[in-house]
This record gives C-alpha cells, structure tokens and sequence, in this order.
C-alpha cells in the first residue's frame, strides 16, 4: 500500500462529507482561544480561511507579501465562479457540476473532493451575497448567470469582468472585521522563508519583514499554506509578478509531497507577446468565447499576408477563414476546455497561420456577435433592422455593456479598437493545477501543515474548467478547511503556546539567513531576471503546451545547468535590512530553478496526454478523434506525488491510486 | 469604536461650509435685488435702505448672523485650508492639476481672500460710516439736511462721483470678477457638500450655479458703472 | 524612443530623499511603462548601482499596488489606466519623465517610489464589511432582489482598486473617493443597510484620525481614478455620514 493515505471517508459520495463533518471533532470555544493558526496567504483560499478560523475563535495569524491582503493574484481572475444554483432552470445539479468538473480535469483528480466542491458550490454563492458582493444582476433584481468553457449550462455568476475582484474584497471585508477585532494579526509586507517542523508537527515558519529585513520567528499549532500556483516558472505568465512557488516548495523540502508538477494550464486568450521586454502576459477572459468566434486565415498566402501588414482580419471575405473550433469540435465549438482550445491555436499556428508579426497569435472575433446583438436591439425597439450603421451601433453597445473593461484593456495594451478589428489573442500559462498534496482534510504530507487554493492540487485533475478557481479556492477556505483542521487542532488543546526559542526556529531562522547573506554577498555579473528568463524560455519550448521525451530530457539537463550557473553567477545589490525587491526576487527564482526540474521530471514520467498535459507519444491516430490527446487509465490513473530527496532529480515518486466509483471513465470528447 | 464628533469631523466641517455659503447665497441676491433697485426707483431704494437700516429685527438678529455667517465661512475656510496643507508635507516636483481639476476649483481660498480684502473696502466704504451716523451719532431718521426725502441715494451716488467714482468701481468689478469665480465652484460644491446629489436634478442644479456666478457678480458690477457713469452726471 | 528619467530617491522612510537623472535608450513604444522602469533597473544591476524600488505586482490594473506620479499626475497622463497599464506610446522620443512618489501625509515613503498604504488598511478595518458568519446558508442569494441600477451601482462603487491615486492627486490629500466607494458599496446593498450607520461614522471618523485632508470638490480625484470611481459616491457618503450623526442615535 502507498504511504499516501487520502483518508477519504467512507460511504457513497453523496453522504460523505455530511458524514464526515458530523463526526470531525469540535474544538470547544474556550479552547480556541489558546489555540494559533498560521495562514500565509491572503487570496481567496487563504483569506477566506483566515476570516472563518479567526470567526469560529482560533487566534490567526495572516501573512502576505503584498502590501495589503486585499492585493492578492486571486484579485485578477475575470470570468466568474461556478456554483449548482439551477437558477437558469437549465437542468444543473450538484451532480452535473460534480461531473464536468471531474471529465473537465480528464478523470484525474480525486472524485471525492470534487463531489465535495459541487456540493458546497452554492453555498459560497449565498455567503458572498450575504457579505454584500455584488454580482451581477438581471432586470428582476434576481442573480444572472453566463457560461464557461467545457460545460453546456449556465452556471458561472459573475461581476462583470471583476469577479475575482469583488470575491477577494469579500474576503478582504470579513477578514478586516476580525482584524478590527483582533483576532487575525495580519502581517503585511511580510513573505515566508521556511516551515518551522517541531517533533515531525508543523509548528511555525520563519517570515522576513520585506521592509526592515527582520527575519521573525512564528509559532503556531498548525500552519496553512495558501499561497497559490507556480505559472512564474514560465517567467511569462498571466499571474502577478510577485507570484512565486517559494512557500509550498519550502513545505516541500520539509517533508510535503508534490504532486501532479506538470498540469498546467495554458489559457487560450490571452494578448500575445509584443517584445522581448515584455514581463507580463495578459488574460482575457475566457468569458469572451461566449460571443467571440476564433479563426485564423484559411489560406497560408492571406496569414503571410497579414503578418506582413499587407492585409487585414476584414479583409477577408467569410469563405477564406476557418473557425477551426467550429470545423473541429461542433458540439462545442468556440467553448471548448482551455486545453483543447490552447492546443488547437497552437497547431494553427505551428502550420504557418498565425496572424501577428510573431506569428503567434489568432483572431477572437465579435462581428457576429455585434451584428446578432444589434438586430435584436433594433427589433426590440421597433427600429430598421437593414440599417447596418444601425445594427452595429447598437450590437456595439451591447458587447460594450458585457465586456467593456476588458475591451477597454485590450485597446490600452495593443492600440488597436476590438470593435472595429478582431482580438488578437494567444495561449499563455495561467494556472497550475498540480500543487501541494493534501488528503481529504486538506493535510499535506507533513502532519500540522495544510494547503488550500491553488497551492494544491486536488480538485482540478489534469485540467481545469473556466470559473472553478474561484469556486475551490472559497470552498476551501470557507467551508473545508475550517471544519477539516478542527481534527488535528482538537488534539492540540493542551500543548500550550509553542515557544519561538525552540533549537527548532534557531536553525530553520540561520539557515534563511545563511541563503540571503549569501545573495547579498555572491557578486555575480547577471540580474535575476536573466536566469528568470532563461527558465522560462526552456519551460515554455520544451515543457509547454506539447511535450515529449526527448525534449524534457533536454529540459531536465538544461535547468540544472541554469541552476548552477545561477548560484555561480547572480548579482543582487542593496542590502539584507532594508527594503530590497531583487532579493526577493532572487530567492523566489532559487526555487523556481528546482521545482522547474522536478515539473519535467514529471512530466517526463507520464507517458500519456492528459487535460493540460500533451504528450506528442499519446495520440489518438485514426478514426473521428484523429490527432487528439490519448489518456492512458492501465498506467496513469494515479496523482504523482514527489518526496524530496535534496536534488529535484533524486525526487522519489509515490503514487496515490485514483478510484472511480461514480463516474465512468471515457474518452473526453468535445466534438 | 470612534466617536466622531459631527464639527470636528471633515465631513462636519464641509457641512458648516457649505451651509454658512448657501446662507451666503440667498444673502447676496437680496443684496442684489436692494441694489437694482437703486437703478430702477430711487424712492424705493431709500425706503428699503431705510428699512433695513432700522429695523431692529434685522439691525440686531438678522446682521449679527449675517456677521456671523461670514465670520464662520472664512474661519472655517482658513481651518480647512491649514489642515489641507498638513495632508501634504512634501510637495510634489512637478504637479500637472491643471490636467484634472478648474483653476477655480484649487484656487476658493485665494479667491475667498480677495473677497475679503474686498469686504473690508466696502466695510469701510458703507458700513462704516453707517455705524457711525447710527450708533455714534445717534441718527437713525435716515434724513440729511439738504436733501429731500431719505439720505442713502443720494449718498450712493456720491461715493460714486467723479474720477474716485470711476477708479472705485474698478475696483468693485475686480472683487465681482473673483466673487463669481469664487460662486461658479462654490455653488453647485454646497450641494455636493451637504449629500445632494441626483441624477436627474443635479445636472439642472450646476446649470443654475452656473448663470447665478455670471450673472450676480454681472449685474452688480453693472450697477456699479450705471451710478460711477449715469447717476454722478 | 530615448528619454530622460528624474526619479525620486529615498534609501529608507527615514532618509532625506533626491531626484536622480538616467537616461535611457531604445525603449519600445508598446512597452508598459513599468517594463521600461524593468529596462532601467537591469541595466542599473549590471552598473552596480541599486535599483529603484517601485511597488507592483499583477501588472494588468486590478491589484491597486502600483502607485507612481509621473509628469505630475497620478498613474501618468492616460486616463482610466494604473501605471502598470500605461504604455510608452503616449509618451514622445526625448521627453522627460519625472516620477515621484505618491505624496500625502497619510502614505509615508518606505524606499524610492514605494509608500506605505496600510492607512487604507486601517480604514476599512474600522467598518468596511458586513458583519456576518461564515455559515454558508445565512440565507439563499436571491432570497432578497436588487433592483439591477442599484446592484449595477454598487458594483461600480467596488471597483474601487485602493491604490491611493485619488489622496496623490487631491491637492488637499483628502482619502474621500476611496472612503466613499466602500461606504457606497454597501449603502445601496439591502445586506449592507443595516449597519450603514455606524459604518459612516467608524470609517470616517478613522480617516480623519489616520490625517488626510479634506474634500474640497475639486473633481481631481475622479479624473485620475483608474477605475473612474464616481463623485456620486462622495455625495452618498456626505448625505450617510450626515443622517449618521444628526438624525441616527448611533455614536
């Protein structure tokens, strides 16, 4: 038997996490108030967290490296969050929810969590309102809903292309009523540098105050981590800047397995790349696939054409485009999963039609949806649907009203006008679905320490559907979390505050100072950034969207040449007791430098394409799925959950087994 | 919990703002309308003037408040301006309002000042010399000897004549000039001020603020000229 | 496109800060004005000169972290854009570009451009929420409907990002806008209403406390607002706070 024990409760999906929750031990209130949690990270699943755990009476203690909680990257997601309302009276259920989520993430994630995610889904949706998050509405002052990728009904609630916004404030808004009430002791400005294990318990972390350089020592009785996904492993990517891997690989080295490193999700729109300065890639919301239609030029001559300037998007006639979503996939269409449809622009543009300079980009088109939207606002006025200056204005006018910010960001980014000229839009990395392994409680490998949100990996499988990000990481935080960590916490009642003088600190604090004496000291010739960008550019060519033997080996090899040469050679100026960004930067890419060779280890060691991960060895050959991605259920039904071993390629694999019982397992078909 | 004292707090303070302006407001129209009448009847004028002048209601509650009024409006302006300051420490190298916000709008305490300095001449011009006839001298019949019917006419076309009359009323149309610029924010800002706000009525409301900053200051400064030009000759 | 950069430098909260001139050289006009400061600061690396310290972090306009006064206006001299969205195009080869802090009694200087805005922190610590349990069913979400102008106009009010351009810009430092926006948020929400009260009072008696200054209905703040936060919003509050304090019996 595996040494991974997922503790899933017994008893048919359905009643599990009932039963389970009817039987977790209950921490009395008197009790609570000796008892410290450590949060370390303020998104949605750490905020969250913080908020109901400082409710239920725990002391907390929140950290976040931002300057305010409110800051975290959760803040950024557009689209929406998914919930099993059925106000749209379109036949959705727990269930279905349940469902698309587990074929979303190609039958690899762990079927009772995701039961457990649909179950709680609308109970995040009637705890936002409550806190006074204001989701969009229709005429009727009732929710509106609008459709995401992967799923054939209407259950994403959204405020307008802020729904992370207004999520985070929510949380930030319940957190602020317990700071105000002392009972979270929010650190801003702060990031963690080590987990601090006390007899195998996790039982504090070593923090660095970002704008003195202190280095802190905490203490608590358990210690959550959520502090999101890895993407900057990429160096481009659409997560923040300050993103990092650095506190869930810390809990890594110190006994936290990690799982599934290689599913990452590649976002089919996203505004492609302008230069080589470029730091940053920017999302639009999968939200648009709704009314936009992608296509590139039919004809290579008309691709080289417009690359060239010398044609443009509406200058092509209707007959020379090919909306390969639409030829590819007619069930589904422009609202293929993320990974279908980042994979399918690839392949068009690997063939030579792509439409920008880079050749790196394909057309997101409203045209249609403008002229559709526009006669029916005439119609509904009473006014000359034939009049096409008519029609447009108005079909304009709706688009404006559904996604006016993100057309409005789009214009400020790339100068050009979306109404008039298709999108240009490209795949780019935006989620990682692998993460830290927890069990059903959310515990990761090391006893006291749990991973919520992004940070770890259970819900999403291989892939992950649009507007479940936000589902989870509430869910998690609000409503698992809290309850799961009353289990462990129960049995810490009389442990008494945990002393920071332990040897336990001492060591775990000189061995921070050690790695940041030694930046500060190195006197290298290259930036951070160099290394960062280096990384990033193996990443993406050999570990991105499509994969194979031969160039993860290369991978594998290449990174461990940047990590040592990163050590030799990185120069970090300024000093260790002040504010110092290139400091922080350089002991965040340190760990990208490992965990980018163990997320090609595994994804060398699955030898099949699964949701975000393409093996160009697993394909479908022949017959209506031709070209495809194969899964392989015989050897890869299970998550990859690595133990570290000091270098990432000694990095031994244990497999946790993934059971079916609910759902059959089948070839993930979008056509 | 803080307890907010409803002076002490900014908001508090915008309210005695913007309440002692609005009383300001409705003053300086009846101060219009008292001095128009001086070009239309003369005979109407006197008996207004004299009116007010000795009414004891207005003589002895309604100046005090008006006094007050003023008095409340400039402190409170000075106070608030002060404390502005203090919200800044550090200045900026280069600062663009221009790109953002009205001359006028960052500029109500020069201008409130100017009006000020303008107060004072006029204080010294009117008020003064009426305090003394009543007060120190103990006239209150409004009669002079020499003129028929009540003085105060007779009087403004006076402190009007002549070249002084001419260099005087210059001077009066400077201060209307910055006393409209100090209306046309100062307006349509007392109702932002006390929470009035609406989509429909408000765009109505600045339009007003608007015509009353140019045509008040307007017609007083036209008065002015009619008695420094017609009246004197 | 060649330009001369004056930035504001300040080694800590304590130092007595400068401007310093760099040049700069081949900057792209369609890259982000923070790629370019990312340009400088390399090359300053590689020069062994410490590079400027700037606050940023999801460079697409929503996380509210950065914070720069370039040429003398908060977020640069696009509208309805953050720093971090602005780009090099709306800027002219040779021009010079100063950048400052963002300045208010209110946002001490950490380092360089860096300030310190947990005062808005502390704001909404006072009052910003609605006061209620995580429990997951308090009621279902559309057990109570809003009408959709009112939901529409709440959500425009929380938009609001809390970057601090409208006290930069504010030639008074007045924190009104930002203030204003999570009063208005949940004064026009029926789940917000009830402790509408006391919240106007708590936040705004906290930030007089925390020293912004006060609104003098210049306009600025809503012009450089990336968000474009409404004065509608300052008028609500003005209008809560007063029936706050003289018609409610909260204190």
């Amino acid at each position: 038997m595996s040494v991974l024990d997922s503790k899933v409760p017994e008893g048919p999906i359905k009643d599990k996490w009932t039963n389970h929750k009817n039987n977790i031990d209950v921490v009395n209130p008197a009790n609570k108030r000796l008892i410290d949690v450590i949060v370390v990270g303020t998104g949605l699943a750490g905020g969250s967290a913080a908020a109901s755990l400082a409710e239920m009476g725990y002391n907390v203690k929140a950290f976040c490296y931002q300057d305010s909680p409110r800051r975290a990257h959760s803040i950024a997601a557009q689209g929406g969050i998914n919930a099993a309302k059925n106000y749209q009276n379109d036949g959705d259920s727990t269930y279905r929810l349940f469902y698309d989520t587990v074929k979303g993430g190609d039958y690899r994630s762990r079927e009772a969590n995701v039961y457990r995610l649909a179950e709680v889904s609308a109970n995040i949706i009637d705890q936002c309102v409550a806190q006074g998050v204001p989701f969009a509405r229709d005429y009727g002052g009732l929710l509106d809903n609008r459709s995401f990728g992967g799923v054939l009904v209407s259950r994403t609630f959204y405020a307008k292309g802020q729904t992370g916004q207004q999520l985070l404030l929510g949380a930030y808004s319940a957190m602020n009523r317990q700071i105000n009430k002392g009972k979270i002791r929010m650190h801003n400005r702060h990031e963690m540098m080590d987990l601090v294990k006390v007899d195998g318990k996790a039982r504090g972390i070593i923090a660095r105050n970002l704008v003195t350089g202190e280095i802190e020592r905490h203490s608590a009785h358990a210690v959550v981590i959520a502090t999101g996904g890895y993407g900057n492993v990429f160096f481009l990517s659409t997560n923040a800047m300050g993103s990092n891997v650095s506190a869930a690989w810390k809990i890594h080295k110190k006994g936290a397995f990690f799982a599934n490193p290689c599913y990452t999700q590649i976002h089919p729109t996203c505004i492609p790349r302008s230069g080589d300065d470029q730091a940053k890639l920017t999302l639009m919301s999968e939200s648009l696939r709704n009314d936009g239609r992608i296509w590139v030029p039919g004809i290579k001559e008309d691709a080289i054409a417009i690359r060239e300037g010398k044609k443009k998007a509406i200058d092509l006639p209707e007959e020379d485009r090919d909306y390969y979503l639409e030829r590819r996939y007619p069930a589904f269409g422009n609202l293929v999963p993320r990974d279908v449809a980042s994979r399918a622009a690839k392949e068009r543009c690997d063939a030579g039609f792509g439409v920008n300079n880079t050749g790196e980009a394909v057309y997101l088109d409203f045209a249609a949806a403008i002229q559709r939207y526009g006669k029916t606002e005439a119609s509904i006025n009473g006014l000359n649907t034939e009049d096409e200056a008519l029609v447009i204005k108005l079909g304009t006018a709706v688009i404006e009203s559904k996604y006016g910010n993100l057309f409005q960001m789009y214009e400020k980014i790339t100068d050009e006008n979306p109404y008039v000229l298709p999108m240009k839009i490209y795949p780019a990395v935006h989620y990682t679905m692998g993460g830290v392994w927890v069990d059903y409680n959310l515990m990761t490998t090391v006893e006291g320490c749990y991973a919520a949100g992004e940070a770890n990996f259970s819900e999403h499988g291989a892939n992950r559907l649009g507007a479940s990000a936000l589902m989870q990481g509430l869910a998690d935080g609000y409503f698992v979390l809290p309850y799961t960590i009353g289990n462990y916490l129960a049995k810490e009642i009389r442990t008494g505050e945990i002393p920071t003088e332990l040897p336990e600190f001492a060591e775990a604090e000189a061995a921070v100072k050690k790695q940041i004496d030694f930046f500060i000291n190195n006197n290298g010739t290259k930036t951070v950034d160099h290394f960062h960008r280096r990384l990033g550019k193996v990443m993406w060519d050999k570990v991105g969207m499509s994969r194979n033997a031969k160039g993860l080996n290369e991978a594998i090899a290449e990174i461990k040449q940047i990590r040592e040469e990163f050590y030799k050679d990185v120069r970090v100026l300024g000093t260790a007791d002040s504010l110092n960004p290139e400091l922080e930067k350089a002991g965040r890419v340190a760990d990208f430098l490992e965990l980018g060779e163990l997320f090609a280890k595994d994804a060398l060691d699955r030898n099949e394409s699964c949701g975000g991960h393409f093996r160009e060895e697993s394909v479908e050959v022949g017959g209506e799925q031709d070209g495809e991605a194969l899964r392989d259920d015989v050897n890869y039904r299970y998550v990859a959950a690595w133990e570290y071993k000091g270098e990432p390629s000694d990095a031994v694999l244990h497999k946790e087994a993934l059971e079916f019982n609910d759902i059959e397992l089948k070839q993930r078909s979008y056509k | 919990m803080s307890n907010s004292g409803l002076v002490k707090s900014s908001i508090g303070r915008k309210l005695v703002m913007a309440l002692s302006g609005l009383f300001l407001l409705v003053f300086l129209l009846q101060h219009l309308i008292i001095n128009l009448l001086s070009v239309i009847s003369p005979t109407s004028f006197n008996e207004v003037s004299h009116f007010m002048g000795t009414n004891g209601i207005i003589q002895f509650a309604m100046q005090p408040i008006l006094i007050g009024g003023i008095v409340i409006h400039y402190i409170m302006g000075i106070v608030l301006t002060i404390q502005n300051k203090k919200a800044r420490p550090i200045a900026y190298i280069v600062d663009n309002q221009k790109a953002n916000s009205t001359w006028i709008s960052r500029n109500m305490i020069f201008t409130g000042l100017t009006i000020l300095a303008f107060l004072v001449v006029h204080f010294i011009d009117f008020w003064i010399p009426e305090v003394v006839t009543k007060f120190i001298n103990q006239d209150w019949s409004g009669l002079e000897d020499g003129i028929e019917g009540f003085r105060y006419h007779h009087e403004l076309v006076g402190k009007f004549s002549g070249t002084r009359g001419i260099v005087k009323a210059s001077v009066y149309t400077i201060a209307f000039t910055f006393l409209g610029l100090h209306l046309a924010h100062g307006f349509a800002s007392t109702f932002q001020s006390v929470g009035f706000r609406h989509g429909k009525y408000t765009p109505t409301l600045v339009k007003i603020g608007k015509a009353y900053s140019v045509i008040v200051p307007l017609l007083f400064a036209l008065i002015v000229w009619f008695h420094a030009l017609v009246s004197a000759h | 496109m060649n330009l001369t950069l004056k930035i504001w430098r300040q080694k800590d909260s304590k130092a007595k800060g400068a401007v310093e001139t760099y040049p700069i050289s081949d900057i792209s006009p369609d890259s982000s004005f923070l790629e370019m400061l990312d340009v400088l600061n390399e090359s300053l690396v590689l020069k062994g000169i410490v590079p400027v310290a700037f606050d940023h972090d999801c460079r697409e306009g929503i996380c509210g972290m950065c914070s720069l006064y370039i040429n003398g206006e908060a977020h640069g001299p696009d509208r309805k854009v953050t720093t971090c969205q602005l780009h090099m195009r709306m800027f002219k080869d040779g021009d010079t570009i100063t950048i400052e802090p963002f300045r208010s009694a209110g946002f001490p200087v950490v380092k360089d451009l860096v300030v310190d805005r947990s005062a808005f922190d502390k704001i909404q610590q006072a009052g910003g929420y609605v006061s209620v349990n995580t429990s997951g069913n308090t009621q279902d979400a559309n057990a109570i409907p809003i009408p959709k102008r009112d939901a529409d106009m709440a959500f425009d009010a929380a938009t609001c990002i809390g970057c601090g351009a409208c006290v930069a810009t504010c030639k008074n430092g007045s924190a009104m806008l930002f203030v204003s926006a999570k009063v208005s948020q949940f004064s026009l929400l029926p789940q917000g209403k009830v402790e509408a009260d006391r919240r106007a009072l708590n936040m705004v008696g906290k930030m007089d406390e925390l020293g912004f200054g006060n609104c003098t209905n210049t306009g600025a703040c809503e012009v450089e607002c990336p968000k474009g936060i409404s004065l509608d919003n300052i008028a609500r509050m003005n209008s809560d706070f007063l029936k706050a304090s003289i018609i409610s019996e909260e204190k």
